[in-house]
């Protein structure tokens, strides 16, 4: 559309523009206050993120208050919505007006950044810090390239958890958590028998993603996803396994409510407060949901992140880039900044009031919930870390991706013609 | 040749901001974004040659095709019962009712709001588990269903429903100021001649509306071509890829997927449509002009 793209340019043009204006009348001024002159002034750190609920705000303010602790000063540039606010730190890349940090998911979100020569390192920190023994190896290996880390991660989150209401469970006769994909589908037809929706779903590509991913690490194991996601290996796409991973996921279409499509992931998150509907596969942050209900893990509300003691745990989270600066000043607070965020204490104050969970092992978690304790004792174990889809392809695979698995899910396309679509993406 | 007057200089002076505009803000972009789609931009934009690959990937890709097909069907309904519905809401007008300015109002006051808010509300309206499926049933319809917005097959209708509520206040606003600049004396004369009024409204009225009815024509075509707010708002082009249109395709792709070489091609071949269909338009409406002063 014309439209988009005329807009998308002058935006661009009309944004450069007005930054070069902000730049040429702001820095004068800044100059001449009493704070530019005096020789500890404190290190300015702009801060591009997309935290603006309740709980996130609260929870990136635990960094910002940290930060200007340190010695710095924050500057909030919060912006609504995760495509915008990448959008807005490309735009003021290429405009000549970076910020000193901006946020991305833990993924290839920011692997062109990388390519293209836009971001400072953070060795330093990283190796000073001994990131190397204490973070995950999924998210190392999202944030080092070619032996240099290029972002300080933030946070945990494993988008494929499984929240189950305590009483919708009671209600339809289930006492204990199922062991595998099977027993799963059998507490399902439980759950409806006791006159309830099975699984709170929502209908948007997203959300059907992470359910597939769900699935697919679940039935068809550690060693396919990564021979699909990671080896881009069509014949595993082809594979009788695989085929039963996409049978099996849309088996899963039997156990929702005709109003799922389109639904936001907190509203079906709702229906599993309300007891209305049993269980939602959902990321951790939706135990925000539960807590905002005065709903407590345990209690209320169950949650496992996948079937047995060996399931996978998907590993997701956000993570902070640092764009390229010769200013002396400017790489002082990005180096700052970067231990900052990955302090053990504020690592821990952060991951309470999002709904994560740290990027280090070695932290206490005495004040969190069950289902985060239970996160943090399993992210110990490597062989149950699993990395998210995004870590493993670019955003425009993962995006056709979600095309490809939303036209299985809701048409009835032959399974073999799926696989056949999901193939020609992968091999892309 | 005129010599350049002083007036004039100024007035060339005063549309300068105005040309710049045009050149670099329309032009331009337009230009950048066709260097574009002949690139292997990703993230950021690159100044790479790969020919018509990212046409021929474009054209590879069945949701985009799809939604060709989307905006295709949903343009003909939408324009067609924004007309329809628009004239006989501007001939109902004209009949001199009471409380006119209130109607007009109205009428038109859906075109005044932001889809995106009004677009939640008609979601709400439509899902069978909140709205109008769930009031008729409490009210003891039991059997009652307009389950559309879920449905893969009628989607699309519901984002027609939707939009016309919102426009064809405009297309009555229009088609009014033309019914009112049509001569009382014309009324007089039919009456005259004992012409049934619907006659004198298909066969006279109707081709006088000429000029306003193209111009809604154009109107109602751009906001069919931009059509984007209302799918983000009311279905997020779902359930499944049901109601995906070309302008969220092409907005996906520029942030979202990071693919700002396929999204400019995608652009491309837009305005490579919306040049087919409205530059006759225009045309043989320059041409009808150009005879009727000759």
């Amino acid at each position: 559309m014309n439209r988009a793209t005329r807009d998308n340019g002058a935006a661009r043009a009309a944004g450069a523009l007005a930054l070069a204006l902000a730049a040429w009348t702001v820095a004068p001024a800044a100059d001449a206050g009493p704070a530019g002159v005096l020789p500890s002034a404190p290190l300015k750190a702009t801060v591009i993120h997309w935290w603006t609920s309740g709980g996130e705000s609260a929870a990136i303010k635990q960094f910002a208050d940290a930060y200007n602790q340190a010695g710095g000063l924050w500057v909030d540039n919060a912006i609504a919505g995760a495509d915008q606010s990448r959008a807005t730190t490309i735009n003021r890349i290429i405009g000549g007006n970076a910020p000193t940090a901006a946020q991305f998911n833990t993924s290839k979100q920011f692997r062109d950044f990388v390519d293209e020569g836009l971001l400072n390192n953070v060795d330093d920190v990283a190796i000073a810090n001994h990131w190397d023994q204490v973070m995950p190896a999924s998210i190392l290996d999202a944030i080092k390239f070619n032996g240099h880390f290029y972002a300080a991660p933030v946070n945990i989150h494993m988008p494929a958890w499984f929240f189950y209401s305590k009483s919708a469970y009671k209600k339809a006769g289930i006492e204990r958590e199922p062991q595998s994909f099977d027993e799963f589908l059998d507490q399902l037809g439980k759950l409806r028998a006791a006159g309830l929706v099975p699984l709170a779903f929502g209908g948007q590509v997203w959300q059907e993603k992470i359910m597939f991913d769900a699935v697919f690490a679940m039935v068809g194991g550690r060693e396919l996803y990564l021979k699909v996601y990671r080896d881009r290996d069509v014949k595993a796409v082809q594979s009788d396994a695989f085929k039963q991973v996409l049978l099996n996921f849309r088996k899963l279409k039997a156990y929702i409510d005709p109003g799922s499509p389109g639904r936001n992931w907190n509203d079906a998150t709702a229906m599993v407060v309300s007891g209305r509907a049993g269980v939602q596969i959902m990321g951790d942050w939706a135990k925000g949901e539960f807590s905002a209900a005065k709903q407590v893990a345990g209690r209320d509300f169950g949650c496992f992140p996948g079937f047995g003691p060996d399931a996978p745990y998907i590993v997701a989270g956000d993570a902070f880039v640092f764009p390229k600066t010769d200013d002396a000043n400017a790489m002082k607070a990005q180096k700052l900044l970067a231990t900052v965020l990955t302090t053990p204490a504020n690592q821990v104050a952060f991951s309470l009031r999002k709904g994560s969970i740290p990027i280090r092992t070695d932290v206490d978690d005495a004040g969190f919930d069950l289902c985060a304790r239970l996160g943090i004792a399993i992210i110990k174990d490597k062989a149950r870390q699993l990395p998210n889809p995004e870590m493993l392809t670019t955003p425009d695979v993962n995006g056709e991706l979600q095309d490809v698995l939303t036209k299985f899910w809701n048409k009835n396309q032959p399974v073999d013609e799926a696989q056949k679509a999901f193939a020609r993406v992968i091999k892309r | 040749m005129k010599p350049m007057t002083r007036k004039n200089l100024v007035v060339w002076i005063a549309l300068l901001p105005m040309a710049a505009t045009v050149l670099l803000a329309y032009l331009g972009t337009m230009l950048w974004s066709a260097r574009m789609s002949v690139s292997g931009s990703r993230t950021f934009p690159s100044y790479d040659f790969v020919g018509a690959a990212q046409y021929m990937r474009l054209f590879d890709n069945e949701r985009w095709l799809l939604s060709l097909q989307n905006v295709a069907l949903y343009g003909v309904l939408f324009i067609a019962a924004c007309l329809v519905i628009g004239f006989l809401l501007a001939v109902f007008i004209d009949q001199k009712v009471m409380a006119e300015g209130v109607l007009r109002t109205v009428f038109l006051y859906p075109y005044a709001m932001s889809f995106v808010a009004t677009g939640l509300i008609w979601q709400w309206m439509l899902n069978p588990e909140l709205g109008i499926q769930q009031v008729l049933r409490q009210m003891g319809f039991a059997n009652a269903r307009f389950d559309w917005i879920v449905d893969q097959d009628m989607v699309i209708y519901t984002l027609v429903i939707a939009t016309v509520w919102q426009a064809s206040g405009l297309v009555m606003a229009l088609l009014l100021s033309g019914l009112r600049g049509i001569d009382e004396e014309l009324w007089k004369a039919a009456r005259i001649d004992g012409i049934p009024r619907w006659r004198v409204y298909a066969s006279i009225v109707l081709p006088m509306l000429g000029p306003s009815l193209s111009t809604a024509f154009v109107l109602l075509f751009v906001m069919v071509v931009k059509v984007f707010d209302a799918v983000v708002a009311m279905t997020q082009g779902g359930p499944g890829t049901a109601s995906e249109v070309p302008a969220k395709f092409i907005m996906d792709y520029l942030f979202g997927r990071a693919n700002v070489g396929l999204a400019s091609a995608a652009s491309i071949v837009l305005l490579a449509t919306v040049l087919a269909i409205v530059a006759p338009l225009y045309f043989v409406r320059g041409r009808a002009s150009r005879l009727k002063e000759a």
